[in-house]
């Protein structure tokens, strides 16, 4: 699942501006499994078409995933307990 | 936003630098990238994300390594031309970056491509005639390969100290070891954990993830250790 290659949360302040209108990636998330909590632009991330999993850096579950769709993008928080954004 | 290629060089034997005129460019910190997307003429679209070598306002430029067989880089590295547009989107990024009022020394660690970033950070510092200490680590396949090895060449001074890693060929001058980075190597080059330098790692994953775990054995706090992991196998 999480061999192949990756890239990290850097990546995803383009698709996750359509969401948030601040820079998410410099945001600290916690992660739900684990209660890890760093910054997203720390997660791993694995691109598949018209997705993006998010997986934490410290126990490899799912903090989120992101779909693009043509009309819409969605995002499933489920993995993510707490996110907190710096002013 | 539609940006219009303004200019295009070889900068390496796979590598192009590419300067874009973006109208209303609000201008970016340095260690930021854009998305360029294309569509083909079926409607299909993929988006890339690279890094902006340049900061502040003006032109926009990024410089991009050819991967043999991939979507969008060979049509970036070889098929634009000056004149032609680009959809593209940013600045993106606020975690990746470097700010002129930062005060801690900084070790810029960059393979191939990874440089691009870290460019702009030793072009802002340079810009500002910045007294925090720099230093760059660069490894490239080659001395052909090195992206801006003349300009970092330039700026390698008292503000720069510039340690080079060459993995196949050095420069006909070139005394040192050939071969792959090492925790040696490394250990030798950066500043030591105990001055707490801000660290910048770029490039392929596996590049990334080697030198950010080999900094921690090092003894740097893993919570100044940035990475930012441009993929690949
Ligand atoms: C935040 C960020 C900034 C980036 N900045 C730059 C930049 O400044 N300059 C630059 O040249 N690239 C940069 N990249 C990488 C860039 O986004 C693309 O991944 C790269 O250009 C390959 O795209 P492609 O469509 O040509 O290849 P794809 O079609 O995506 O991939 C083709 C094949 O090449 C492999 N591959 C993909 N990427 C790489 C890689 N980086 N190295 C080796 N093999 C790879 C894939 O696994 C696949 O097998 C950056 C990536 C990120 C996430
Ligand atoms: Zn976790």
């Amino acid at each position: 699942m999480t061999d192949g290659k990756h890239v990290d949360g850097n990546a995803l302040a383009g698709p996750l501006s359509e969401v948030f209108d601040f820079d998410v990636t410099s945001a600290s998330a916690r992660c739900a499994s684990c209660g890890d909590t760093t910054e997203l632009a720390r997660a791993m991330v694995y691109e598949k078409p018209h997705s993006f999993i998010v997986r934490c850096s410290h126990c490899d579950a799912v903090l989120m995933v992101i779909l693009q769709k043509t009309d819409a993008t969605e995002l499933d928080l489920r993995g993510t307990a707490w996110l907190r954004a710096p002013r | 936003m539609a940006a219009t290629v303004s200019k295009t060089s070889y900068a390496t034997p796979s590598g192009r630098v590419i300067e874009l005129d973006v109208p209303h460019w609000p201008g970016n910190l340095a260690g930021q990238h854009l998305d360029v997307r294309l569509t083909s003429e079926d409607g299909y679209q993929a988006a890339r994300s690279y890094s902006i070598a340049s900061v502040g306002s003006g032109l926009v430029e990024l410089a991009v390594d050819r991967i043999p067989d991939g979507e969008v880089s060979p049509y970036l590295t070889m098929d634009i031309m000056p004149g032609d547009q680009l959809e593209v989107r940013g600045p993106l990024g606020g975690w990746f970056v470097w700010r002129e009022g930062a005060t801690e020394p900084v070790q810029l660690i960059g393979g191939g491509s990874g440089v691009v970033p870290l460019m702009a950070m030793m072009r802002q510092h340079a810009a500002a005639a910045s007294a925090v200490p720099f230093r760059l680590l660069y490894s490239a396949r080659t001395d052909d390969d090195a992206f801006y090895a003349k300009e970092i060449d330039d700026l390698a001074g008292p503000a720069l100290d510039v340690t080079w890693i060459y993995t196949r060929k050095g420069p006909g001058s070139w005394t040192g070891p050939i071969g792959r980075l090492t925790r040696e190597t490394l250990a030798a080059a950066v500043i030591p954990a105990a001055e707490n330098p801000a660290v910048f790692v770029c490039g392929p994953t596996p590049f990334v993830e080697a030198v950010a775990s080999w900094l921690v054995e090092l003894g740097h706090d893993p919570a100044r250790v940035k990475t930012e992991r441009f993929g690949g196998a």
